[in-house]
């Protein structure tokens, strides 16, 4: 996990005018729009070249679910979406071990690649932050 | 009324900006018609460009901000490609806008 990353890095974000977004993904993938809004922000804002980290927990967790089939729903399946965020520079992605577990999955079940953090590890990524954004 | 371009003879629905309505509806023929409009011929050149942003939105489900774009133009085709100025100079309404709308991709996520 990102410690961290120390008083040299803060100025330098400083400097670029650059600030720590971290957004948080806790609702399922259908069924609301949080979702598919919060990823069109996310690609807003690395547009921005802002500094930005996703956390996805509760059932936030399904949208990067593999094999999703959303045809009977009538909504279009937008995860194929979250395997282009690496083209964005958007790397860190980090997801809630207990709400995998909650929902028996494993990083395995997931698109794209993510680091599994407990409860207490993901809050302090979240204090590490300078703007955090609830979907 | 509806904004439509005419495209051998059959008028295909597009919005307010000029996108296709229905992705379905794409052929290469409404490429050069749009094109056609802006007083613009494709050349194999655009042609590169734009049967990538099919293929990115085909795998991805969005259309790419510019920077992304370039990068992976760059990747795919040759770093002398992957430049904002060479892709101006093949799309000079902004690469991303207008490629995408004639490759019948929505309006880029962030495009403004």
């Amino acid at each position: 996990m990102s410690a961290d990353d120390g008083a040299e890095a803060a100025n330098e974000r400083t400097e670029r005018n650059v600030k720590r977004f971290l957004f948080v993904n806790r609702k399922a993938p259908y069924g609301t729009i949080y979702a598919l809004e919060a990823l069109e922000v996310v690609l807003i804002s690395a547009a921005f070249d802002q500094d930005v980290t996703l956390v996805f927990l509760d059932d936030g967790v399904c949208q990067l679910k593999k094999g999703q089939q959303t045809k009977e729903t009538g909504m279009k399946n937008f995860s194929p979406t979250y395997r282009a965020l690496e083209g964005y520079d958007i790397e860190k992605l980090y997801v809630e071990k207990e709400s995998l577990e909650h929902r028996g999955l494993t990083a395995d079940d997931l698109l794209v690649p993510v680091k599994v953090l407990t409860t207490e590890e993901i809050g302090a990524l979240m204090d590490q932050q300078d703007i955090v954004i609830s979907f | 009324m509806t904004a439509a371009v005419a495209v051998k003879g059959k008028d295909l629905e597009v919005d307010e900006e000029g996108y296709l309505v229905k992705l379905s509806d794409w052929s290469e023929d409404v490429g050069k018609a749009m094109a056609a409009e802006d007083g613009l011929v494709l050349t194999p050149n655009h042609w590169e460009v734009i049967n990538f942003l099919r293929e990115y939105y085909d795998e991805f489900q969005i259309a790419p901000a510019i920077r992304v774009l370039t990068k992976a133009i760059g990747k795919k085709l040759g770093p002398e490609k992957g430049s904002t100025k060479y892709l101006y100079e093949l799309f000079p309404y902004g690469p991303a806008k207008q490629a995408c709308r004639y490759a019948g991709l929505p309006k880029p996520t962030g495009c403004i």
